[in-house]
């Protein structure tokens, strides 16, 4: 299993690179985030990515330590793309930054049964102490 | 959807403190602090079981009828943002609810909150097979909903029907507030607003509305005012005859 997802990794991050050119094998199209860089160098987040926002998610909920770099929420507050009518999309929406690769790679995740994919409008309720 | 906290209780007074008059646990806040815990802890620094999240709620001051607590926590963590559109009242999601309690000898009346207690002695976190509702070290009762596999124990365990689960597909969470379908959650404190040591919404909305009746803050700090508070007057433990010794206590009940 380990050995699989080696494979795939590999693989993804075969085809995404530029080092080798398979001119009729289709690449995902991956949306850039919004900034000149990702936390990581992007070839290290490619591969780790998941470790990273999984470990993340242990900490946070049982340690209670809610650093900014790999926190989940960082990730969708900068990487957000937008449709046509140019409003952001959901992870339902294939264009979604999660799903530029996973649709590619069939991979399947269902973090956002529960997080919000797109980014929370800041200050509208959490600090307002919840008073309408 | 009925009203939020609408929802009244039927359960007789002399029950739902537990019978006689037991000493309400002494010890909730235990010694003197050696730790300075006034400023919010770092964003890097884990929890730790040097402080204890409590709240002292004063009944003589909540007043009946007054939803503001409730609303608040709906409204913070996105509880009635529609989508749960087939779930009966009953089923749907409640961390927070008014109770009107009245002794039949006398006649007098009182109102008061319940919600999670986050008790030092969880039920929920006995029955769990997965490990998913846990406290966490500095006293919060919590669900880890990515280990959550929704089988309800804790729901049956908890004395205080703190918990509800989630019956349908939800599509408009908060980020800071993730809850989706086929997992158990309760009140957190606010764990997201406590980590940035704000407090709970349920107790700024009751100050906002000049009610006063919520003190929050670290039993494990003598000089926190819930600690003061505490101090000061006498306080109850509801359904004190368990020995869950909870974080939330009461005072005029
Ligand atoms: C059943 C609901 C649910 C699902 C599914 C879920 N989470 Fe969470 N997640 C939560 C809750 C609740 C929290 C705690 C939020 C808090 O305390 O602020 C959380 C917190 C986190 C955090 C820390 C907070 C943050 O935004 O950085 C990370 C990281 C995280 N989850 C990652 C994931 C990942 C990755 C997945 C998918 C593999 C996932 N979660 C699936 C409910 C869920
Ligand atoms: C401050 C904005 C920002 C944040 C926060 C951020 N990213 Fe990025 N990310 C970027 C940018 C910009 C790129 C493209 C970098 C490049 O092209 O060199 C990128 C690239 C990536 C890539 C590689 C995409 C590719 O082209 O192969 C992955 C995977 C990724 N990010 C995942 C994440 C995850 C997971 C998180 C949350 C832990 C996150 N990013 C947080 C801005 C961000
Ligand atoms: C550069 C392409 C790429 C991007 C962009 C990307 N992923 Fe991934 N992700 C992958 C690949 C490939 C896998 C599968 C690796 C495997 O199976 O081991 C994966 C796996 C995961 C897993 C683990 C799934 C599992 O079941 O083990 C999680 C969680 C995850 N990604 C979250 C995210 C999140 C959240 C984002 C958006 C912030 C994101 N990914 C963006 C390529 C990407």
């Amino acid at each position: 299993m380990k050995y699989l997802r080696m494979m795939l990794v590999l693989l993804t991050v075969v085809l995404l690179g530029n080092t080798i050119v398979l001119a009729d094998v289709p690449k995902p199209v991956i949306p850039k985030g919004n900034a000149e860089e990702c936390v990581l160098p992007k070839e290290e987040m490619r591969v780790d990515h998941m470790n990273y926002i999984l470990h993340q998610r242990d900490e946070t909920m049982h340690r209670g330590i809610r650093t900014k770099k790999f926190s989940l929420k960082g990730c969708i507050d900068c990487h957000t793309v937008k449709d046509d009518a140019g409003k952001i999309v959901s992870y339902k929406d294939k264009k979604h930054f999660c799903n530029s690769c996973h649709t590619y790679a069939a991979v399947n995740i269902d973090c956002f049964e529960c997080h919000a994919s797109t980014p929370t409008a800041k200050g509208t309720i959490s600090s307002t102490g919840g008073k309408k | 959807m009925s009203k939020p906290g609408s929802e009244t209780s039927k359960i007789s007074r002399r029950k739902f403190l537990g019978t006689g008059i037991t000493v309400a646990g002494m010890s909730v806040a235990p010694g003197v602090s050696l730790i300075n815990v006034a400023e919010a802890r770092p964003l890097d620094q884990p929890v730790s079981s040097k402080q204890r999240w409590g709240i002292l709620v004063d009944a003589n001051k909540c007043s009946k009828g007054c939803t503001s607590c409730v609303d608040a926590c709906f409204t913070e963590n996105g509880l009635n943002r529609g989508d749960e559109q087939h779930s009966r009242p009953g089923q749907k999601a409640q961390w927070i609810r008014k109770i009107d309690l009245r002794d039949k000898a006398t006649g007098h009346e009182v109102s008061l909150p319940l919600f999670c207690q986050h008790c030092e002695h969880p039920p929920c976190t006995d029955v769990c097979p997965t490990g998913a509702s846990f406290k966490r070290k500095d006293g919060l009762v919590l669900v880890d909903k990515h280990i959550c596999i929704g089988c309800r124990y804790c729901m049956m365990a908890c004395p205080y029907k703190a918990r509800s689960f989630i019956h349908e597909e939800l599509t408009h969470q908060f980020e800071y507030a993730p809850r989706g379908k086929g997992t158990v959650e309760g009140c957190t404190l606010c764990v997201h607003r406590v980590d940035q040591g704000r407090n709970p919404a349920c107790v700024d909305a009751c100050n906002a509305a000049g009610h006063k009746a919520m003190y929050f803050g670290d039993l494990k700090d003598s000089n926190s005012e819930v600690s003061k508070q505490l101090k000061m007057h006498s306080s109850k433990a509801i359904r004190a005859d368990l020995e869950l010794n909870p974080g939330i206590r009461y005072r005029g009940i």
